[in-house]
C-alpha cells in the first residue's frame, strides 16, 4: 500500500512523556510514502489544532499513555472545531482500555490502535479510512 | 480467575512454536551450542573485590537481602498514603513514589495543562501539606523511600527534608533515592523542563548538598530503564546509561566534587526483560566496566566509590496485554534474574500494570513474587550463584566487550550531553523500537499469548478486576492546594522565591538550601519551576526522527 501524497500529524498532547508509540508509527507512516509532521512532546489541544489546520494535514494521530485519553481527545476535537478543522480525521494510539473506546469514537475519533496491534495493520487501517 | 483471560476453551493455537529458537541474544552476541572452558577470559574473581563481576558484597545476599520496593502512587496523597500503608503491613520493605506527571513536569494542579492529569499515573505532591498528608504515620527515619523524579527531582527532595524537619527525624537519619538523572529524560522519558546545562548544575547542587546533608541517601540514580522500553537493546541499556554517568562525574569535577566520596552515592536503575542469561550477564557486566571506569580513568580507589550499586524494575515493554496472566510468570523469571545479577533493590511489576493502576490483588501476588524467590526458592543463599559457569562467564565477557563499545561510539560522536542535544540518541531509539517491533509483529520474536500460542476464540484481555481511580481524587488534591494558597504566610513566600531566584544568578551557589526554604514556606512546585524558567528557559526537544 502506498500513502504517497498524504500528510500526517502525529502529536502528543498533554504531558505524557512516552513517545515510541509516536515514534514507530510516525517512521512507518513515512515508509508507507507519507510525509510526517512529528510536534514533540506536551502540546496543548489548542496548539496541535492549530499546526494540524495551519498544515493542512489529512488526518491527526494522538498519541497519549498516560490514562488522559477522555480529556484530551474531547478538548482537541473542540479546539479543531473551532479553528474549521472539525473535519480532519483523528485517530487515537496508546494505552486505551476497551471500556473506553466507545466514547472515544463517538466523540469523533476514526481508529484506536493499542501497543498490540501489529505495526501494518495500523498502516493498512488509517489506508482504508482515509480511503 | 476468569476462564477468559487465557483464552477459554481448547480450540487450535492460532501460531505454534517458531521453526527454530535463535542462536543469538537479542543483543546479537553469539550463543554457543555448549559453552567451553576456552571460550572464557580469565578468573572472574571474588565476589566483594574489584572489579566486582560477582557482586559487590563478599556475603551476597547473607548479609541484607534486597529492598522489596513496589513502585505505587495514584490520586491523591491520602488514597497513596493508604495503598503505602497496606503494602508495608504486608511484609514490603522500601517505599517507592510514583508521581503524577504535573508533579515531574513542574505544573502545579491547577494549571490549565495540569489539569487532565492530576492523580493519574501517581501521585501528586504540589506543596509541603502534600508530603505531608503522604508520610502520615510512616516512620521516615525507619524506611527508605525512593522517588521516581527527574525534573522536579530537587524541588521534591526539599520537600521531603522539609516534611523530616517538621517531623523532628534528623536529615542525617534519612534514607531513600531520587532518581534525579535528567540525561535520560532527554533520550527516553520526557520529563525534562530545562535546558541541558542548568539542569546538570541541578543535579551536581543536589548531590553535593545530599553528601554533607543526608549523607545516607542517594541523590541520583542513574537510569536505564526508560531507554530499554523505549525499544534499546540490553547492551545499548548499560553502554548509554555508563556514557550518562560518566558525564554526571564529569560535571561533579568541575564542581569541584571529590570523586572518592560522591561516586559512593551514585546508584543505578535497569529494567530486566525475558533473555534470562543476557540480563544476568548484562549486570555482572556492567559491574565490572563501572568500577574499572572509575578505576583506570578517574583514579578512584576507595572500594566503596567502585561498587556499582543498583535497582531494577521487572516488567514493563515485556508484559502483554494478551493473556494477562502469563505476566505473572514472566515477571517470576525476571525477578529471578534481577537476583542472579545481584540487585539491591528490586520492584517487580503487577501482572496489569502496564495497562492500568493494579489492583490491591494484583499488587500484592507482584509483591509475593518477590517473597517466593526470596524465602522458597534458595538462590540467595550462596552469592553469584551462576559464577563459573562458562556460558555465563562467557556472555559476561562478551557483553563486557559490546557495552564498551557503544560508551565509545557515544564518545566519538562528541559525548552523551552533544549527543543527546543533537538528538543523535533518541533517533537511534526509535528507530530500534521500530526494528523490534516489526520483529514482533512477524513472529520472529516469541511472544507467548500475542504472537505465538494464541487461542482462535481469545476475545479481549481480561484483566480480572478493574482498578478504577477515585473521581474526587484530583479535586482533595486541589481543594488542598487552594487551602495552603489562601492560608500560607505571603511574604514569607515572596522571600523565599526572591532569594531562589537571586541565587539561581550565581553559578556557584548551591540551589538546594533554597529550595528548602521555599518547601517550609510552601511554596508550590510550579512557583519553584517558573521562578528558575523566567532564568533558564525551557529545553528545546529535537524532533526529527
Amino acid at each position: 500500500m502506498s500513502l504517497a501524497g498524504k500528510r500526517f500529524l502525529i502529536a502528543k498532547p498533554g504531558l505524557d512523556g512516552h513517545d515510541v508509540g509516536a515514534k514507530v508509527i510516525a517512521l512507518a507512516l513515512r515508509d508507507a510514502g507519507a510525509e510526517i509532521i512529528y510536534t514533540g512532546l506536551r502540546k496543548a489541544p489548542d496548539f496541535i489544532a492549530k499546526v494540524a489546520v495551519e498544515e493542512d494535514v489529512d488526518a491527526v494521530g494522538l498519541s497519549i499513555l498516560s490514562g488522559s485519553h477522555l480529556e484530551l481527545v474531547a478538548e482537541t476535537v473542540r479546539q479543531l472545531r473551532a479553528l474549521d478543522g472539525g473535519a480532519i480525521p483523528l485517530f487515537v494510539g496508546g494505552t486505551i482500555p476497551t471500556d473506553d473506546q466507545a466514547a472515544l469514537k463517538d466523540a469523533g475519533v476514526l481508529g484506536i490502535f493499542t501497543a498490540d496491534m501489529k505495526i501494518d495493520d495500523v498502516v493498512a487501517a488509517i489506508d482504508a479510512a482515509l480511503s | 480467575m476468569s476462564d477468559s483471560a487465557h483464552g477459554g476453551g481448547g480450540k487450535a493455537d492460532v501460531a505454534a512454536a517458531p521453526a527454530m529458537p535463535s542462536s543469538m541474544t537479542p543483543s546479537g552476541i553469539e550463543i554457543p551450542q555448549v559453552a567451553t572452558a576456552d571460550m572464557v577470559q580469565g578468573d572472574p574473581g571474588s565476589p566483594g573485590e574489584y572489579p566486582f563481576t560477582r557482586g559487590i558484597f563478599p556475603n551476597g545476599y547473607r548479609g541484607r537481602l534486597w529492598t522489596i520496593r513496589q513502585y505505587s502512587g495514584f490520586g491523591s496523597a491520602e488514597e497513596t498514603n493508604q495503598r503505602y500503608r497496606f503494602l508495608l503491613d504486608r511484609g514490603q520493605t522500601g517505599l517507592s513514589v510514583a508521581l503524577d506527571l504535573p508533579t515531574q513536569c513542574g505544573y502545579d494542579p491547577i494549571d490549565a495543562m495540569a489539569r487532565p492529569e492530576v492523580g493519574k499515573v501517581g501521585v501528586s505532591i504540589a506543596t509541603l501539606a502534600d508530603m505531608e498528608t503522604l508520610f502520615d504515620g510512616i516512620d521516615l527515619a525507619g524506611i527508605s523511600t525512593s522517588f521516581t523524579i527527574n525534573g522536579t527531582a530537587p524541588m521534591i527532595y526539599a520537600m521531603y527534608l522539609a516534611a523530616a524537619d517538621k517531623k523532628g527525624v534528623p536529615r542525617e537519619s534519612l534514607t531513600g533515592t531520587i532518581q534525579n538523572d535528567i540525561l535520560k529524560e532527554y533520550v527516553a522519558r520526557g520529563t525534562w523542563i530545562f535546558p541541558v546545562r542548568p539542569s546538570l548544575r541541578l543535579i551536581a547542587d543536589s548531590i553535593l548538598f545530599s553528601n554533607d546533608a543526608t549523607p545516607r541517601f542517594n541523590p541520583i540514580s542513574i537510569a536505564g530503564a526508560h531507554v530499554r522500553d523505549a525499544g534499546s537493546t540490553a547492551v545499548e541499556e548499560m553502554g548509554f546509561t555508563l556514557a550518562n554517568g560518566l558525564a554526571y562525574v564529569d560535571e561533579m569535577l568541575r564542581r569541584g566534587g571529590d570523586v572518592n566520596r560522591f561516586a559512593k552515592r551514585l546508584s543505578f536503575f535497569f529494567y530486566v526483560h525475558m533473555d534470562f542469561f543476557e540480563e544476568i550477564c548484562k549486570f555482572r557486566a556492567g559491574r565490572r566496566v563501572w568500577a574499572k571506569l572509575l578505576h583506570e580513568r578517574y583514579g578512584v580507589t576507595d572500594p566503596k566509590a567502585l561498587m556499582f550499586r543498583f535497582g531494577v524494575v521487572c516488567g514493563g515493554s515485556s508484559l502483554t496485554a494478551a493473556q494477562p496472566y502469563n505476566n505473572i510468570v514472566r515477571v517470576g523469571i525476571e525477578n529471578m534474574a534481577a537476583v542472579f545479577g545481584g540487585a539491591q533493590s528490586i520492584f517487580t511489576c503487577a501482572y496489569d500494570e502496564a495497562f492500568q493502576i493494579p489492583t490491591e490483588f494484583s499488587a500484592e501476588t507482584a509483591l509475593r513474587t518477590q517473597q517466593v524467590v526470596a524465602y522458597e526458592s534458595g538462590i540467595s543463599k550462596t552469592v553469584d550463584p551462576l559464577g563459573g559457569s562458562y556460558y555465563v562467564e562467557y556472555l559476561t565477557d562478551q557483553m563486557d566487550l559490546e557495552i564498551t563499545k557503544v560508551i565509545a561510539e557515544i564518545e566519538d560522536y562528541g559525548g552523551a550531553e552533544k549527543a543527546i542535544e543533537d538528538g543523535y540518541l533518541q533517533s537511534r531509539i526509535a528507530k530500534r523500537a521500530l526494528e523490534r517491533k516489526l520483529q514482533t509483529d512477524a513472529g520472529e520474536r516469541v511472544v507467548v499469548g500475542q504472537n505465538h500460542f494464541r487461542h482462535e476464540d481469545e476475545g479481549a484481555s481480561d484483566f480480572g478486576e478493574v482498578f478504577k481511580l477515585d473521581e474526587e481524587a484530583a479535586g482533595q488534591t486541589i481543594e488542598r492546594f487552594n487551602k495552603v494558597r489562601a492560608t500560607r504566610d505571603g511574604a514569607a513566600v515572596t522571600q523565599s522565591l526572591q532569594r531562589l531566584s537571586d541565587a539561581a544568578l550565581r553559578d556557584d551557589d548551591n540551589l538546594i538550601p533554597y529550595m528548602i526554604d521555599c518547601a517550609h514556606a510552601h511554596v508550590s512546585i510550579g512557583e519553584m519551576v517558573g521562578a528558575l524558567k523566567d532564568h533558564w528557559g525551557e529545553f528545546q526537544e529535537p524532533v526529527g526522527l
